[in-house]
C-alpha cells in the first residue's frame, strides 16, 4: 500500500476541491460585501431575535444577524444542490448515536462561542488571515479533539 | 441589506455549503476518522480554504478600495486569552465527541442528514446557555 493510500484511503480531490469550494465562498463573501465568514456567530447573533439579555442585544449580534442567518440559508442551499445533482438524492445518514450528537454538539457550540470560533471562524479566516490567537485557537482544539475521539473510540468499542 | 448583498451572501453560502458536501465534511464518521488519524482528507479540506481565503483577504483590500457591494473591509481580530483557551479546548471536546462542527451542523440538513438536527440542537443550546453566562 502506497503513502497516499494509508493516509488518503478515499482519494485526495474530493477533500482539495471541496477546500477550495469552502474557500472560494468566503472569500466571495469578503470581495462583495468585506465580510469576514465565521459560522459559530449565527448560533448567538440568532438567539438575539427571542431574548432581551444585553448579551445577545450587543450591536455585534443584532447588527450582523440578518446575513448571518442568509449566509446559513446558502450553506442549506449549497447542500441540497450537492445532495440532488452530485450524489444522486439518497439521503444521508450517521451512525454516530444521538447522545453523542446531542452532547458533543452542547460542547461544539459553548465552546465556539466562549472562544469566539470554529473550524471556520479560527480554522479558515482566522489563519487566513494570519492571526497568531487563532492558531493557538485552533491546535488547542485539535488536540483535545484528537484525545477524545481516541478515548471515546477505545471506550465504546 | 439590499437585493445584491443578500444574494451574494446566498451564493458565498451555497459555495461553502457545496464545498462542505462535496469534501463529505457533512459525514461525522469522515471527520472523526480525521480525529482518529484514519484519514487525512482533512487537512486538505482547511489547507485548500486557508489559501484561497488568504489570497482574497491580502488582495482584495489592495486591488479594491471598498467591497464591490459595501462600503468597507472589515476586519475580526482574535484575542488570546484564557476564554479563547477555556471555549477552543471545549469546543474540541464536544468535535471529538460528535465528528460535527457548526458549518456541516447546518450543511448537512440540505443533504437530508435529520440526525444533524440533534447536533444542531446541541450547538444552539450550548450557545445559548454560554450567552446566559456571560456577563
Amino acid at each position: 500500500m502506497s503513502i497516499s493510500q494509508s493516509l488518503l484511503p478515499l482519494g485526495w480531490q474530493h477533500y482539495l476541491l471541496g477546500g477550495l469550494c469552502i474557500g472560494a465562498g468566503a472569500a466571495l463573501l469578503f470581495v462583495m460585501t468585506g465580510r469576514i465568514g465565521g459560522m459559530s456567530t449565527v448560533f448567538s447573533s440568532t438567539w438575539s431575535y427571542l431574548l432581551r439579555r444585553p448579551f445577545f442585544q450587543q450591536r455585534r449580534f443584532v447588527d450582523s444577524r440578518g446575513w448571518r442567518l442568509v449566509y446559513a440559508a446558502g450553506l442549506i442551499l449549497g447542500a441540497l444542490v450537492w445532495w440532488l445533482g452530485f450524489a444522486g438524492g439518497k439521503p444521508e445518514a450517521t451512525s454516530v448515536p444521538v447522545w453523542q450528537l446531542l452532547v458533543g454538539g452542547f460542547f461544539v457550540g459553548y465552546g465556539a462561542r466562549l472562544g469566539n470560533g470554529c473550524t471556520s471562524g479560527h480554522g479558515i479566516c482566522g489563519l487566513g488571515s494570519l492571526q497568531l490567537p487563532s492558531l493557538l485557537a485552533v491546535l488547542t482544539f485539535m488536540a483535545t479533539a484528537f484525545l477524545t475521539a481516541n478515548l471515546i473510540a477505545r471506550v465504546l468499542s | 441589506m439590499n437585493t445584491g448583498r443578500v444574494l451574494a451572501t446566498l451564493a458565498a453560502g451555497m459555495l461553502f455549503g457545496f464545498g462542505l458536501s462535496y469534501a463529505t465534511m457533512i459525514r461525522p464518521e469522515v471527520v472523526l476518522s480525521f480525529l482518529r488519524f484514519q484519514d487525512f482528507g482533512l487537512m486538505l479540506v482547511m489547507g485548500g480554504a486557508v489559501v484561497v481565503v488568504l489570497l482574497a483577504y491580502k488582495l482584495a483590500p489592495r486591488l479594491l478600495t471598498r467591497p464591490l457591494l459595501d462600503d468597507h473591509f472589515h476586519e475580526h481580530p482574535s484575542v488570546w486569552n484564557r476564554d479563547t483557551a477555556v471555549g477552543a479546548a471545549l469546543f474540541g471536546v464536544g468535535w471529538g465527541l460528535c465528528g460535527v462542527c457548526p458549518g456541516p451542523a447546518i450543511a448537512g440538513l440540505g443533504a437530508g442528514n435529520w440526525s444533524l438536527l440533534w447536533a444542531l440542537a446541541g450547538i444552539a443550546l450550548g450557545a445559548l446557555v454560554q450567552g446566559l453566562r456571560a456577563k
